[in-house]
């Protein structure tokens, strides 16, 4: 009878959600104590997102100024003075050389020694009050467009202006003339137009999304290519315990990796979180599960470590290209709009900036947030579907 | 009425490794392939509670198929049965509650130490204090002194003996053993087989395949497979007699000579040196007598009537079972 009670009391044992919590615990410890085994898996957790928001939070501007700058200056006058602290002081163009010749001036250009050459024309400031208007040259090194798209609007608007002082008395008839309107831009959220306002909030969506994917996406491939499925599987636990252990311990490090980006971000950055930081956590993690549980999924279907990292990488790329991280997403051709809506880092760059930039709240993220949610659950079960549990 | 049994009263079945006790593993028919290459062909095996089931067979004859089968691991294609009295096909997860599976590659964490392998399984298996059973097993393993050590650094004995402790550690009801010994040395080995007749005396039913001969000595009952095919089952006694074997043994000088001779003898099935003597078997009595009366008349060496060995038997089971193949 007492033995009745015992085999009795096994079974219950195995169901209940109890003892489903303890498998899941249990699965969760090992994991975190392979974790920490694997160094170099740990050191890469830690030092990618460091490495990445360096790149590009610091050393990437699509805005650059300071550009390096000859000039070729072939008239001595006030105008010209004027001209050449105006272009520095515009901020975008940091004279390093005087070229004596044209050619001189062309051989800078090409060797990629300066990204700028203007060339100011002999007689410059007679012609100019002549009124025959005489035209200064800008070359610019235009293989980068975006690279330079910024200093030559600078230097569209600095003609404008530039000679008002210098145009008094007799002169002041070739002042030219205001536009007839107004053209007030507001840069709204980046008053100052500064691109790592943008990136940062950004780049802790990408990071996420390569850290945590490339982990899971691991995970299983790895149990199956060191012979530990079989004994996995010979014991009483479920896909779904397998798979909630498994996710668990990276939901810590995302949540690490996470407080390391906001705090650089804050800190570093500059970047202010105008939002609700509670809000924007919550939603941080619901985002990092999204990501677990594509690799997991990945993980289950793929047949070999290779594949499932080449898997990761095929979902990684789409995700930087699509998700309005690296082109905005609304110049984008609408099929590749609709992609992207699929992809959860797109959801999650509308939350992060929606957040921290516009201080968005939940009510404004609605929509994201399901989706998010909807993805992570979609994810899951298709992971726990597609979950080997013999070794047919 | 087995399945009663099982389920609700152990300890009496602990006594009853005689006969009537209750069967553990009743299955029929089993048929398994794999690329439509069959390798386990329509396989019916029955072993009875507190028995030590030896599983033999030469490599690739499909045992690890079949233990794979027994505990759920895989689907057979067709064919029926139980283990422990719940169904192979759909209580895949009670068996494996009461079921200890031992792989035949060391299939435990190797990233993982000793202590923390056994806590994982307990932990896994939900017993009340995972630590302190962990703690039980290291002592009873005698590796007290390697607990802190990573799996994957233990030397294959070591490893083999906290696989079988990882096994028991749940308390399961049946072991499936897939080659536990494979290069372990005899002392060890002799370790090991002590701590399955013990667990067999407590009432644990073992069935663990092996290709040694020794230990099939040692099993309480075995089974032979070949080619996917169950050809030969029963005590080690009954598998000699029912091989239908007749063997001479013969001593003296220049057997080599003698040995080419007689494989090319019609009548003579198989030649084998055995020690400093010579295994000369025939399937059919009355042949083998004649086709060696003139070279037992001759001398000069000395023949004698035996008993085939189990290697014998099974070799014999084996090159016929290739023949028609
Ligand atoms: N998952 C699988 N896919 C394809 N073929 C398989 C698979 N598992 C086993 N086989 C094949 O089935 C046959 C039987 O294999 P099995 O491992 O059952 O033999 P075995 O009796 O355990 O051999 P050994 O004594 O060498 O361990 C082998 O030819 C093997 O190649
Ligand atoms: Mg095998």
């Amino acid at each position: 009878m007492g033995v009745d009670g015992r085999n009795d009391d096994a079974s219950r044992r195995t169901r209940g959600l109890a003892a489903s919590l303890r498998r899941i615990y249990a699965t969760f410890v090992k994991e975190l104590i392979q974790l920490r085994r694997d160094r170099i898996t740990f050191a890469t957790m830690i030092f990618i997102p460091l490495l990445q928001l360096m790149l590009f939070g610091y050393a990437i501007n699509t805005d650059p100024k300071h550009l390096p700058t000859a000039v070729l200056v072939q008239d001595d006058s006030a105008f010209t003075r004027s001209f050449l602290a105006a272009m520095r002081t515009s901020g975008y163009f940091a004279v390093r050389s005087v070229a004596a010749s044209e050619a001189e001036l062309d051989r800078l250009i090409l060797s990629g020694a300066v990204q700028f050459g203007v060339q100011i024309p002999a007689h410059f400031g007679r012609d100019l009050i002549r009124g025959e208007r005489p035209a200064i040259l800008v070359v610019a090194d235009a293989t980068d467009p975006s690279a330079t798209g910024g200093a030559v609007a600078a230097l569209q608007g600095l003609s404008a202006n530039v000679f008002a002082r210098d145009l008094i008395g007799p002169a002041s008839s070739l002042a030219p003339r205001l536009p007839p309107y107004e053209l007030r831009i507001h840069r709204r959220y980046n008053p100052t137009g500064e691109t790592r306002l943008n990136i940062v909030p950004g780049l802790m969506g990408t990071i996420l999304t390569l850290t945590m994917l490339m982990f899971t996406a691991l995970s299983v491939t790895r149990e199956i290519e060191r012979g530990t499925m079989e004994t996995l599987l010979a014991m009483p636990i479920r896909p779904v315990e397998i798979m909630l252990g498994k996710i668990a311990p990276y939901l810590v490090i995302g949540g690490l990796q996470m407080t390391l980006i906001l705090t650089a971000a804050k800190l570093l950055f500059g970047v202010p979180i105008v939002g609700s930081l509670g809000l924007l956590i919550g939603l941080t993690m619901l985002f990092i599960l999204a990501n677990l549980s594509v690799g997991y999924t990945f993980s289950t279907i793929a047949t070999s470590q290779l594949q499932a990292m080449q898997m990761s990488f095929f979902f990684f790329l789409p995700s930087i290209l699509l998700s309005g991280f690296m082109f905005p997403f609304r110049g984008m051709p609408g099929w590749a709009q609709y992609v992207g809506e699929i992809l959860p880092l797109t959801h999650y760059l509308r939350i992060v900036r929606g957040i921290m930039l516009k201080g968005a709240g939940l009510q404004h993220l609605q929509a994201d947030v399901l989706a998010l949610a909807a993805f992570t659950l979609a994810a899951m079960s298709l992971a726990v579907a597609r979950f080997r549990q013999t070794l047919d | 009425m087995a399945e009663a049994t099982l389920r609700t009263d152990p300890p009496m079945a602990a006594r009853g490794s005689q006969a009537g006790a209750a069967i553990v593993i009743d299955v029929e028919g089993l048929t398994k392939s794999f690329n439509g290459r069959t390798v386990v062909k329509n396989l019916t095996m029955q072993v009875r509670k507190g028995l030590i089931y030896g599983f033999l067979g030469p490599n690739g004859s499909g045992k690890t198929t079949t233990i794979r089968m027994l505990c759920g691991l895989l689907t057979p294609d067709s064919g029926r049965g139980t283990c422990l009295g719940y169904d192979i096909r759909t209580e895949a997860d009670m068996i494996k509650r009461h079921v200890g599976y031992m792989t035949q590659r060391f299939s435990l964490y190797a990233d993982l130490s000793v202590r923390e392998n056994l806590e994982f399984v307990a932990r896994v298996y939900d017993l009340d204090d995972p630590g302190a059973a962990a703690e039980d097993a290291i002592r009873r393993l005698g590796l007290e002194n390697r607990a802190g050590q990573l799996a994957g650094e233990l030397s294959g004995g070591w490893k083999q003996r906290l696989a079988l402790g990882a096994c028991i550690l749940p308390g399961p009801q049946l072991l499936l053993l897939d080659e536990p010994t494979a290069g372990v040395d005899p002392k060890a080995r002799r370790d090991f087989w002590d701590e399955i007749h013990a667990l067999a005396h407590q009432g644990l039913t073992v069935l663990v395949s092996t290709h040694y001969m020794d230990e099939a000595e040692r099993c309480h009952e075995i089974a032979y497979i070949a080619y996917g095919e169950l050809l030969a089952h029963g005590t080690v006694e009954e598998v000699v007699a029912n091989a239908h074997l007749s063997t001479w043994t013969v001593t003296g000088p220049d057997l080599a000579a003698l040995a080419e001779t007689l494989k090319r003898t019609e009548g003579v099935d198989m030649v084998a040196p055995f020690g400093s003597a010579l295994h000369v078997l025939g399937r059919d009595a009355d042949r083998l007598e004649a086709a060696t009366r003139t070279m037992r008349e001759a001398g000069p060496q000395l023949w004698r009537r035996d008993e085939p060995t189990l290697e014998d038997v099974f070799i014999n089971l084996m090159s016929r079972s290739r023949d028609n193949f």
